[in-house]
């Protein structure tokens, strides 16, 4: 295998979740983007380490990444829980509090 | 009758390449296309569930690559759990399961050209810098589970405590954000 193959695929898969980051308007799933994107960037760290010869630090930052993007879920569903509570809607068109 | 040895001992070798390769392409396909299907899906909860194969992909191709623990960490905290918490979400602030509207901008022009712009740069990129690297997976040694835990704990040891408190702090903030008045 080459590794060109995984970075293409990685680079792929980071830029449809930009595209879903980009497009859509329902919260949840500008955060199932940001999943993608994160996941991506963990298949860009094993294919190195498998590249390099360096796989268990590899190893050891997917896993810590995936433990952020774990935490990072949780408090972003809480927020869209809160924003949905206060305003009956997930539109992010109409979260403009702060705009000017 | 030299190379014809040859080819006998390194048969099994190159099948298994070539059977990687297959299963690499087969797994992409199926990752891009289901990912793909998570932005443009009308139906939201559709799109948690397409998610899934993504994210089995992921964990398929950690597998290829011969990381079978994160492979496996891949697997329980993502579908296991992260999957169950988005459907948690949508069934908490939507009540309708079906197809929608309004669940994109109305103008998705600028996004789409956003998206292929970016793929085009990073893909050029990518392919020139490695355009003809090999990953030799049969040639690595494999990892065990000893191993990853040997290193969190000894040389990672200040980022795994980091990782702790960032998931405590993570836990108490989600549940003090999201709790009723």
């Amino acid at each position: 295998m080459y590794l060109v193959q995984f970075l293409l695929l990685s680079s792929i898969l980071f830029c449809i979740g930009v595209y879903g980051v980009l497009a859509r308007r329902n919260a949840v799933l500008v955060l199932m983007s940001i999943e993608l994107i994160l996941n991506a960037v963990n298949i860009n760290l094993i294919a190195f380490g498998a590249f390099n010869g360096a796989q268990i630090p590899a190893e050891v930052f997917a896993l810590f990444i995936i433990a952020v993007a774990a935490a990072e879920v949780g408090v972003g569903l809480a927020l869209v829980l809160t924003i949905y509570r206060n305003s009956k809607s997930i539109d992010l068109h109409q979260v403009d509090l702060l705009k000017g | 009758m030299i190379t014809a040895v040859a080819s006998m001992v390194s048969a099994p070798v190159l099948g298994a390449v070539v059977a990687q390769n297959v299963f690499f392409y087969l797994i992409a396909a199926v990752m891009v296309i289901a990912a793909l299907r998570v932005v443009t899906t009308s139906n939201i909860v559709h799109a948690a569930l397409y998610l899934v194969v993504v994210l089995a992909g992921v964990a398929a191709q950690f597998l290829l690559l011969g990381a079978e623990f994160v492979g496996i960490t891949q697997v329980l905290v993502y579908i296991g759990a992260v999957i169950v918490l988005f459907l948690f979400g949508i069934m908490l602030t939507r009540a309708k399961v079906g197809n929608e509207d309004g669940l994109d901008h109305d103008n998705v022009i600028p996004a789409i050209l956003t998206a292929v712009l970016l793929v085009l740069v990073m893909g050029y990129a990518v392919v020139d810098f490695a355009g003809d690297e090999e990953i030799d997976v049969l040639g690595n040694s494999p990892t065990t589970v000893e191993q990853v835990s040997d290193s969190i704990f000894s040389t990672y040891i200040v980022a795994f405590e980091a990782i702790s408190v960032l998931l405590l702090a993570a836990l108490i903030g989600a549940i003090v954000v999201a709790r009723k008045e």
